[in-house]
């Protein structure tokens, strides 16, 4: 598939258009997308217009943008206007939001080409994409198995090569994990760096919109136009839009990298195996290598069960038939809330529900929010202090190339346990990115993972190159 | 009204107070009673998925305004969610402060003398208005039930007392000076009828040398009567129960304005747990001292400090003329006598004018400009016009502006010559001769006679102090 990249240089300079990009997107889309189940919402006279209004600009002399014509899939739970966005679930059905989320106008402002809504799991609820009102979705590369998730029809999209680009949401690994599942470059942003705004909440103080693509440089080109101060999200950082492009062959030689023991411990064999060779080429790039220990992150996965829900049970308490989506009428008021909330929500959903209620009530909250809330300070505290000692870590992403459908959907911990290697990142609120880094069973591919403290994100778009360059 | 001997009330009060800014607490639209409904609302204030709140840095000024008019001190603050669903409340969460409010402890003193404990003073977001059709009124058993979200994330302040009032009077004295201080602040209109002042009381009921009953919260209180009716009503129900051997439970309760009666909403037991937590969407609130000086600057007098400033200029006031004072600071009106005693006007004057003629016409203020009221006031005191021509340009004025020289020229007020009013004088003494003849002797009482007898004949128009001044001249 043709990079990003090479796709905008094309249409801006005319040897491509918006229209044929488009065009080619829509087929390979049309190809396979039964089969797959990745685009949820499509909209080809909306994609086709977009296209020519970008060729129109480019016939005008100018300038249309640094991502002009370039195909690109949003996750479901990304806000665009006037198109279906339902997170994944029964209870947002038929809702189409009056306006655009951040990350979309600058998308959209940058020239690409929204093509449609990608499959997730229910409001993000998930490692696999199969807990989706819409069904699961098949990774493109085994349609025997899971993409991974919940961002797994972004990760789909570009493995299938429907789209170069996609977005997702990194809450607890919800990029990193299907990019490594999908053979892809994935992207969990400083929280902050990215705008929220208008992406549906999961756990509002973990999540970060990202970028999926298949070569580092794409990733970063996309980071560039989705980053930055946005004065619609409290939390969005007060800074300049930043630069990536220039920094990325700035290689290793002299970083200092830390191979975290925590972030490869359980991990199947080959995993284990790719991490232990990305450290040789790291080390033959030269970088330093050192092994090392973060104990906090054996209690992440527990502290993150806890937060996440706790902050989900509020965050989608709104969904309760008043105002939009699905409404089940009843006799009264309360009837119609739980008789619209027991049919919209499915399974994860209500267990995360009532998880999180249960972390935040009266006689319990020290016991387990409280108690979590600790965890992650600690957490932060682990991962400054290891970055005082190295530049970058290094370690596994998922613990297993992609599994087979419902191998985990019958116990609730195997599938929380995906995220193990990705979750410290989100409660420490650093960056990380996975890089494909070899091939495991059934010539599936392996990710490994490369984390920084907070807006490092042009030192692991320098790493990832090395990486890159060497699988 | 008091308890009978022997018990006391223990009354504290949460006044809810919404924020006269232009824009809402966490979005850009218009903050603004009476609107078509429904059609101040954007992504934010109606809780639309991935929408996020942006703090209004105005409402966190006036939150300060209030907490310094306090004598609060202000402090490094969080916000946290609470939790609980309810249809009027679009994200089924209220954005509130709870363990770290912007504005800790503090008093007001009433002008009683009271002192009373302020605990915290904490913004909050305003939910939206339901209406429900049917036969209750409430949500239980409605037919239909309409929301307006025009003032969903409206700006609130929730101001707490401690429990240091202990008559209905006294809460209701607290309420009304607190109501002045929020004016005078800049931070609300005051208007208890429009909603942008709620009071919940918590009141309970004891022997003053016992330790505090259990107290009943009664909800939603919008006017002072409420208020004082409701107290009075809680505290002999409690009281009655306490007599019959029963025992108060702790509960929120319901006023009912046409039953004159409180009723329960919910026990203690059925309370809601709220799960209170940080929100996440917004970063922690701590204004710096220099933010804090700016708005202590800004910040006028408090009504107490202008009633003891208008006092001040009366010599031994009289009640009524503290009454004058009273409604003058209560109406803002303190500038208009304040600019008349520095021209030299007479403060007794100049206050029941204010207290009487303004107050009559409060809504059209706006058209009296300070100069005019203060001319007013030295021509009626000059003798130029009479006290009834007086209260007619100042109401000539209330009503349209102008200039009160035109206006008292243009009813022929200031026509009244010293040769007409001598004219009067002699034909009032001449159909009068006993009356004149007993002035003469030196019945001084008779004088008034003279005046009604004048005025009548002048209409109106004659000055009783040229009056008398003509008179001792053909004594």
């Amino acid at each position: 598939m043709r990079r990003a990249t090479d796709v905008a240089a094309d249409v801006r300079s005319g040897q491509s258009s918006a229209i044929a990009e488009t065009t080619q997107a829509l087929e390979a889309i049309g190809a396979r997308n039964e089969e797959l189940n990745v685009f949820i919402h499509l909209d080809e006279d909306d994609a086709l217009a977009q296209a020519r209004a970008i060729d129109e600009h480019v016939a005008r002399r100018e300038d249309p943008g640094v991502l002009a014509g370039v195909p690109l899939a949003l996750k479901d739970n990304l806000c665009r206007r006037g198109e279906l966005t339902t997170a994944g679930s029964r209870i947002l059905s038929g809702w189409r939001p009056p306006y655009s989320a951040t990350v979309v106008e600058r998308v959209l402002a940058a020239g690409a080409i929204c093509m449609g809504k990608t499959n997730m799991d229910e409001f993000a609820m998930g490692s696999s994409t199969e807990t989706s009102y819409y069904g699961p979705t098949r990774n493109p590369l085994d349609p025997s198995r899971v993409p991974g998730g919940s961002s797994g029809g972004s990760s789909a999209a570009v493995a299938a090569q429907m789209t170069p680009l996609a977005l997702g949401s990194d809450t607890g690994g919800s990029i990193r994990q299907p990019a490594a599942l999908c053979g892809l470059i994935g992207v969990k942003p400083t929280y902050g760096l990215v705008s929220r705004y208008g992406l549906i909440a999961f756990s509002s103080s973990l999540d970060q919109i990202g970028p999926f693509a298949t070569n580092v440089a794409d990733a970063a080109l996309l980071l560039e136009v989705i980053a930055g101060y946005d004065p619609r999200d409290s939390t969005s950082l007060a800074i300049d839009a930043p630069s990536y492009a220039e920094h990325l062959e700035e290689g290793v030689a002299g970083l200092r990298v830390g191979l975290v023991r925590e972030l490869v411990e359980g991990a199947d064999e080959e995993v284990e195996a790719a991490v232990a060779r990305a450290r040789g080429v790291l080390e033959g790039a030269g970088a330093s290598v050192v092994e090392i220990s973060i104990p906090e992150c054996r209690l992440g996965l527990s502290a993150y069960y806890l937060i996440a829900p706790a902050e989900a049970s509020s965050n989608l308490a709104r969904f309760d038939g008043v105002r939009y989506g699905l409404r089940v009428d009843a006799e009264d008021v309360s009837a119609m809330n739980e008789a619209t909330r027991t049919l919209g929500f499915g399974a994860e959903v209500k267990r995360r529900i009532m998880l999180g209620t249960y972390a935040l009530s009266a006689g319990y909250y020290d016991a387990y929010y409280g108690q979590a809330l600790k965890v992650r300070t600690q957490m932060i505290a682990a991962f400054r202090s290891a970055y005082e000692k190295v530049d970058l870590l290094l370690g596994a992403t998922a613990p297993s190339v992609a599994f087979r459908f419902g191998e985990k959907t019958s116990n609730p911990l195997a599938m929380y346990l995906s995220d193990v290697f990705t979750i410290p990142t989100n409660l420490s609120g650093d960056a990380a990115i996975s890089v494909p880094f070899g091939r495991g069973e059934g010539d599936l591919p392996i990710g490994v993972q490369l984390l920084g403290p907070g807006l490092s994100e042009a030192r692991l778009f320098a790493a990832a190159r090395v990486l890159e360059e060497a699988s | 009204m008091s308890l009978r001997e022997g018990w006391e009330m223990v009354i504290g009060l949460e006044v809810h107070t919404e924020l006269k800014t232009r824009t809402k607490m966490f979005c850009s639209c218009e903050n603004v009673f009476g609107a078509e409904p429904n059609t101040k609302v954007c992504p934010v204030c109606l809780g639309l998925p991935g929408s996020l709140p942006v703090l209004n840095a105005r409402a966190v000024e006036l939150a300060m305004a209030i907490g310094t008019a306090l004598h609060s001190r202000i402090s490094p603050s969080t916000f946290h969610r609470k939790n609980y669903f309810y249809p009027d409340m679009p994200k089924d969460f209220q954005i509130s402060q709870y363990d770290l409010p912007i504005n800790v402890g503090g008093y007001l003193d009433l002008p009683d003398g009271t002192q009373v404990r302020i605990e915290r003073a904490h913004l909050e977001e305003d939910t939206g208005k339901s209406t429900h059709l049917g036969s209750t009124g409430r949500i239980h058993g409605a037919e239909r039930s309409l929301v307006d979200y025009n003032r969903s994330g409206v700006p609130l302040v929730e101001i707490v007392s401690g429990p240091d009032m202990r008559t209905s009077a006294q809460a209701r004295l607290y309420a009304s000076e607190l109501r002045g201080i929020l004016i005078a602040t800049g931070a609300s209109d005051g208007r208890m009828e429009e909603g942008s002042m709620r009071i919940d009381a918590n009141v309970s009921v004891h022997r003053p040398d016992e330790p505090f009953g259990t107290r009943c919260e009664i909800k939603n209180l919008n006017s002072l009567r409420s208020l004082t009716r409701a107290i009075d009503f809680e505290a002999e129900r409690q009281l009655a129960l306490i007599e019959e051997g029963g025992v108060v439970r702790q509960e929120t309760r319901h006023w009912d304005e046409n039953l004159g009666a409180t009723s329960t909403m919910r026990s203690k037991e059925e309370a809601e747990d709220y799960r209170y937590f940080r929100e996440p969407d917004l970063v922690d609130l701590a204004p710096d001292a220099a933010w804090q000086e700016r708005v202590r600057d800004a910040l006028g007098p408090m009504p107490a400090q202008r009633r003891s400033a208008l006092l001040g200029h009366v010599v031994e006031a009289t009640t009524a003329q503290r009454d004058f004072v009273d409604v003058v600071v209560d109406l803002g009106f303190d500038d208009y006598v304040m600019a008349a005693v520095e021209a030299g006007a007479d403060a007794g004057l100049a206050l029941a004018r204010a207290a009487n003629e303004l107050a009559a016409n409060a809504e059209s203020v706006a058209n009296l400009s300070r100069d005019a009221f203060v001319s007013a006031l030295q021509m009626e005191q000059a003798g130029e016009i009479s006290p009834t021509q007086a209260k007619q340009v100042l109401s000539e004025l209330l009503a349209h502006g102008g200039d009160p020289r035109e206006i008292a020229a243009a009813h022929g007020f200031e026509q009244l010559s010293s040769d007409s009013l001598g004219d009067a004088v002699a034909a009032v003494i001449e159909a009068s001769p006993e009356e004149w003849s007993r002035y003469k002797d030196g019945d001084d009482k008779l004088a008034q006679y003279f005046i009604g007898q004048v005025m009548k004949l002048t209409k109106g128009q004659a000055n009783g102090k040229a009056v008398v001044a003509e008179l001792q001249d053909r004594r």
